[in-house]
């Protein structure tokens, strides 16, 4: 049950975007993201789906993994078109009630959708084509020229990284826990609230016994392996931006202007 | 309360790219008051397996049933399966979370619902089942007591609930020889005066040859062979390959005779070899 939550999501495969340079992918979906936000046309939006759609077939993600990740949001998504088609003045189409739905209200909450769609597909596509680690170690080197006004580039990665590593035995230990809970006649699917919020303490407490003690022993091993922090400091992968990643640079601007062109 | 198991088979994630059969097609049966000894390396899945006897886990076919009661049906009242089935799991003292030994042990018939009277009696009785002195001990925090206390405590907890079955995922794991004694100490203690019956999962082939009556062997998600620890360890070299062992003495034995002697093959324990080897020494002298 606890096991199905995939964080991070990703899905190990061999296609031309998992091989690409993390530090490029970032920045891909950094532009992408910010050409969702100066599209204003419908074509635009042709454009980026027909873009995206290909970008999955590349990476070979089944397009079932894509609408999963929607599902999350599919709330948002609904409070943010009906919010919008209700709450835009314009020219009145349909009453509901004491609420009218305006033809501006409903061509913005279109937009809006579309927007948040693109934008959580876009994201995913990054998130399940890149390993959390080579995420972390991209963002690290991208972060690396901000050190000098005091980012603490490296720090951050290793405590993202440490994050990342521990959120699976942290599921697995809490699934564990609950099971043992439940071996002693525990039910945490009935009750009132307040009896459901009591009942997560034989939980909580020895998750939060395990972390710190866990915590403790991942200090004193990397001590023991004299880490000191991020200066001087090697590491196993390196990173090499190649022709492809070019490329991929490449059709990307192309689709940038061509979207931008497409502006009203 | 005897124990059937038909046909069971478990498969982790299901319909994704990570699916994995963890159990295959497991056919047992236990009978009542039996000590059954479950071995097999990492993996070969004994903890999916004890995980299905009181309902943690649902099977992906297969049935389980416990005196007669079929527990993988709809609608079956687990925590009275669970209060049935103690199951105590790998490092159990990970799971303490209470303020003071009484509560923590008594977390267990609380959640059944009794009353306090038969709470603290139970508390009471399953603390020195376990050998930890109530009076000393009820009030202090689990936390403060060493590695093997807090795994008593926790077992205790478990017996707190009086089970008929008691299932112990390799609960000497991580604990100093005298921990590890009084441990073993308080299952066959219990398997012999309360005829618990006892399903103990260890990777120490020497102690499930000196208490189980029957050994059961897991590889693979299948149970490759079963019977009294005797027969089992007679196949040396399946055991071996499976990443398993027989008792040190047996190997004992084995060079002992390979060099002359003529010692009975059949020999799994400690007591038994110093038994048959003063045996042919004396003979010898004689």
């Amino acid at each position: 049950m606890i096991k199905d939550i995939t964080i991070g999501q990703y899905l190990p495969g061999d296609s031309v975007v998992h091989r690409l340079d993390p530090r490029i992918k970032i920045i891909l979906s950094t532009i992408y993201v910010i050409d969702l936000f100066l599209i204003n046309s419908f074509l635009g939006y042709l454009y980026v789906a027909i873009f995206t759609a290909l970008v999955i077939l590349i990476s070979k993600i089944p397009f079932k993994y894509i609408f999963k990740s929607l599902k999350p949001i599919l709330w948002i998504l609904i409070f943010t078109g009906v919010l919008n088609a209700f709450l835009t003045p314009g020219n009145v189409v349909a009453k509901v009630g004491p609420f009218s739905v305006t033809d501006k209200g409903l061509y913005l909450a279109a937009f809006m959708v579309i927007r948040i769609i693109f934008l959580i597909v876009g994201t995913s596509v990054l998130t399940l084509t890149t390993s959390p680690i080579a995420l972390t170690d991209g963002i690290e080197l991208l972060l690396n020229p901000f050190k000098k006004i005091g980012v603490p580039a490296h720090e951050l990665a290793m405590m993202m990284t440490i994050a990342l590593r521990f959120i699976p035995t942290l599921i697995d230990e809490t699934d564990k826990i609950i099971k043992a809970q439940k071996a002693r006649g525990a039910d945490f699917e009935s009750g009132n609230i307040i009896n459901r919020a009591k009942n997560l303490i034989p939980i909580l407490v020895p998750l939060f016994i395990n972390s710190f003690r866990r915590a403790d022993e991942l200090a004193l091993a990397m001590e023991a392996r004299c880490y000191r922090g991020g200066e001087g400091r090697t590491r196993m992968k390196q990173f090499n931006i190649n022709k492809n990643d070019y490329l991929a640079l490449t059709v990307m601007l192309l689709f940038v202007v061509i979207s931008i062109l497409s502006r009203r | 309360m005897p124990i059937k198991i038909k046909n069971l088979t478990f498969k982790y994630m299901t319909g994704t790219p990570f699916e994995k059969t963890a159990l295959d097609n497991v056919s047992l049966e236990i009978n009542d008051g039996e000590f059954i000894g479950l071995i097999g390396h990492t993996g070969s899945g004994k903890s999916t397996l004890i995980q299905h006897l009181n309902g943690l886990l649902k099977p992906t076919s297969g049935e389980i049933y416990i005196d007669d009661v079929c527990i993988t049906a709809k609608g079956v009242d687990l925590k009275k399966i669970r209060q049935l089935v103690g199951l105590v799991f790998q490092y159990p003292e990970h799971q303490l979370f209470e303020e003071t030994v009484y509560k923590d042990v008594a977390y267990g018939p609380r959640n059944l619902g009794l009353d306090e009277k038969e709470i603290e009696e139970r508390v009471k009785k399953a603390l020195e089942v376990v050998g930890i002195n109530y009076e000393k001990y009820k009030d202090k925090s689990p936390f403060d007591l060493s590695g093997g206390q807090k795994r008593r405590v926790a077992i205790a907890g478990v017996l707190a609930m009086q089970p008929k079955v008691l299932i112990l995922d390799e609960p000497t794991a991580g604990l100093d020889p005298k921990g590890r004694d009084e441990i073993l100490y308080n299952i066959k203690r219990l398997h012999e005066e309360y005829k618990i019956t006892v399903i103990l999962v260890s990777h120490s082939m020497d102690d499930v040859a000196e208490l189980a009556d029957r050994l059961i062997v897991m590889y693979k998600g299948k149970n490759i062979l079963q019977g009294t620890p005797k027969e089992v360890f007679k196949n040396v070299e399946t055991l071996e390959k499976i990443g398993l062992a027989v008792p040190q003495v047996k190997y004992l034995v084995n060079s002992l005779n390979r060099k002359g002697f003529n010692i009975n093959e059949d020999i799994i324990t400690v007591s038994e070899a110093r038994d048959a080897i003063l045996k042919i020494l004396r003979g010898e002298e004689k």
